[in-house]
């Protein structure tokens, strides 16, 4: 299929075939990227909710669930930041220990009231992104050396911080209450109900706006699907919540944290210039990007990301601890790719970080409920990254001889 | 023998450089060239390897300082010591390897950097995507660019196609003079054809547009003038409707000249100074 020009062709108009602006279909191609994980994912679930008997798609379990991948969620965002430019930070774990000893040493120690020992928390990891950023983009030493320096060095910081314990309790009752607490009514049906209405307000603006401008646009039906689907998904979200506990306010901070970096990086000049030096950095320089700012700004928000998920984990955990988890980098790393992000930069979106920490949430959640051990959760998790990336490497081959 | 054209010409030079000097530590790149583009002229720049047409086109694009000499936009002297002086003055470099970003759009190619955008209550730019998909299909159109989805990221075009959405980004930023650095190397023949057509779209613009070839082909189909460089001077510059393939190709090598002076070729640039 050939839509080269020829020379003797007369002029006409470009080709109208353009796809609409935003459907579930170019969402789903563009933001999550992969059905098969979707698919996946349905299919996991409903194993472990017969294997369970009913257990797993409980109210109750998949509450648990959520609240159990919130960390997860948070670092894993942090990591397709830095995937996004092509780059790795290896400290992001370690970061998000230190911010939450940060936090719980002020609080308990210091008497610092909770928004100050949160924003303490915050400022540290601010503060290691930008020396891990600056090193890399300034300096330009490789980001997996820096941040395996900062992944050692932190961790003995974070020894030392703590020193003579190796564990402090955390008692500001704002602090814990982070992840124990869940939204009033009010605010659990309202933010849902807002953000479906803001969804349906831009949807409807957007479809009227291209067809003033004479764009192509998707057909009405399609429009009016889309703004159902996106209703009906956050609905069952919101049942399923509502349905056990309600809204955890820790699932609220990583979802809308998630919403707002998806928002940034899809439709603001800063987004499209993370993607352009993921894509080529030389290309971006060159169109007058200042490549160096973007790579700073993206170490600096992905630390601070990593802290945002420390101070969760202390607040849920109830206390700060020397001991980083040795599997929360690894495990929101794979997150991230199987949710379609690229390691070479450039390619996936915010929005595969919830389907990669769902199912990397869902795979340990469904083997400790069939009573598994954590030597045949880890082979299990290890096969589907494996899995994950295999399929995705053949589907990427495909569309690549297609879209020719 | 007439080597310089006649231009015969009322219309002042877009952009003409005079007298350029420039050395590379003993080496002599450029020794006193001279070079001019008119709007709604292409121009083809040619010349054996280290003839110093590279020299001359980073000069131009600002990537290079001259030692010596003027640098003229419409009829005034300007100093471009950086590649942005260069495109403010609307004097862009496609190069050989375009500098496109593969993962993002045709859209989000052309308008990389500078981005149509709102600004929202926040200190965040928010893109007016509608608006430049619009802006992108007129340029294409205007180009007589064929592209199947302008949403479609730029690795699954071709050749052609990559070439002229490097070339349409120029148009966006309102260039005067577009240097192509060999625009149809490593290109099929029906994409040779459509950058080709490109070149003469751009010329009934009214831009002046510069293409280093190698491909004396390519030169004769699509340019009004071709210039001749050989070891660091202006050797030649011919109006293509009376010229052959023999006179340029003659001009390159210095065959035309003989080698008087033990293969420098020397002489060869001092007739060619005289003649002009």
């Amino acid at each position: 299929m050939s839509t080269d020009v020829t020379s003797s062709t007369p002029p006409t108009p470009v080709a109208a075939k353009t796809d609409g602006g935003f459907s579930i279909n170019s969402l789903l191609q563009r933001d999550l990227g992969q059905l098969p994980v979707l698919a996946a994912l349905v299919l996991m679930a409903i194993y472990f909710n017969v294997s369970s008997d009913g257990l797993f798609l409980g109210s109750r379990n998949l509450s648990n669930l959520v609240l159990q991948s919130t960390v997860n969620a948070t670092v894993a965002l942090a990591a397709v930041m830095v995937l996004l430019i092509g780059e790795i930070d290896l400290s992001l774990a370690v970061v998000a220990n230190l911010a939450g000893a940060v936090m719980v040493t002020l609080s308990v120690y210091h008497g610092f009231s909770a928004v100050a020992a949160i924003i303490a928390g915050l400022a540290v990891g601010a503060l290691v992104g930008l020396i891990n950023g600056l090193l890399v983009a300034v300096v330009r030493v490789p980001s997996f050396i820096v941040t395996l320096a900062a992944l050692l060095g932190y961790t003995g910081l974070l020894q030392h911080l703590l020193l003579p314990q190796t564990t402090i309790r955390l008692v500001d009752a704002n602090l814990t209450g982070i992840a124990a607490n869940y939204l009033p009514d009010w605010l659990g049906y309202g933010l849902p109900i807002l953000g479906i209405l803001g969804y349906a307000a831009y949807a409807i603006f957007d479809y009227l706006r291209r067809r003033q401008l004479t764009l192509t646009t998707i057909p009405l039906w399609q429009l009016v699907v889309n703004i159902g689907v996106v209703a009906l998904l956050s609905g069952l979200a919101l049942y399923q919540f509502t349905s056990y506990l309600g809204v955890p306010i820790s699932t609220v901070i990583v979802l809308g944290l998630i919403i707002v970096f998806w928002v940034v990086m899809r439709f603001t000049t800063f987004g499209r210039y993370v993607y352009a030096v993921g894509g080529s950095a030389e290309a971006a320089r060159r169109s007058g990007i200042n490549v160096s700012r973007i790579r700073v700004m993206i170490f600096v928000l992905a630390s601070s990301l990593a802290a945002v998920a420390g101070i969760l984990e202390s607040s849920r955990t109830i206390s700060a601890s020397a001991q980083v988890s040795p599997t929360l980098l690894l495990e929101a790393i794979a997150a991230a790719v199987i949710g379609g992000v690229s390691l070479f930069g450039g390619r996936g979106s915010v929005w595969g970080v919830l389907v990669g920490s769902l199912v990397i949430g869902s795979l340990i959640n469904g083997l400790i409920l069939q009573g598994r051990t954590s030597d045949i959760q880890y082979m299990v998790e290890g096969l589907v990254l494996l899995l994950a990336v295999v399929v995705d490497a053949l589907l990427r081959r495909r569309s690549a001889v297609v879209g020719r | 023998m007439a080597i310089e054209a006649q231009n015969a010409r009322t219309t002042e030079p877009v952009l003409q450089l005079h007298g350029i000097n420039k050395t590379f530590g003993a080496i002599q790149a450029l020794r006193n060239v001279d070079f001019e583009v008119y709007p709604g002229e292409v121009v083809g720049l040619v010349g054996d390897n280290g003839a110093g047409k590279s020299t001359l086109i980073k000069i131009i694009a600002g990537v290079y300082t001259s030692d010596a000499g003027d640098y003229i936009v419409d009829g005034k002297k300007v100093t471009v010591t950086r590649p942005q002086d260069a495109t403010k003055l609307g004097i862009e470099t496609v190069y050989q390897d375009l500098a496109l970003c593969d993962n993002l759009d045709v859209v989000s190619n052309l308008f990389l950097g500078r981005e149509e955008a709102s600004r929202f209550p926040f200190f965040l730019r928010f893109l007016e995507q509608n608006d430049m998909e619009k802006r992108t299909q007129d340029v294409l159109r205007q180009l007589d660019v064929k592209i199947r989805s302008v949403r479609a990221p730029v690795a699954s075009l071709s050749g052609g196609q990559r070439q002229s959405i490097a070339v349409a980004k120029t148009i966006l930023r309102n260039a005067k003079v577009v240097l192509l650095d060999e625009p149809t190397a490593a290109l099929g023949v029906p994409q040779t054809r459509q950058v080709l057509n490109l070149i003469r779209r751009l010329r009934s613009q009214g831009l002046g547009v510069v293409v280093i070839s190698h491909n004396l082909a390519d030169v004769f189909d699509v340019v009004d003038r071709v210039v001749v460089m050989r070891l660091g001077r202006r050797v030649a510059s011919f109006d293509i409707k009376s010229t052959t393939t023999e006179q340029v190709v003659a001009a390159i090598t210095g065959a035309e000249f003989g080698d008087k002076t033990n293969g420098q070729g020397a002489d060869a640039a001092e007739i060619a100074e005289e003649v002009h």
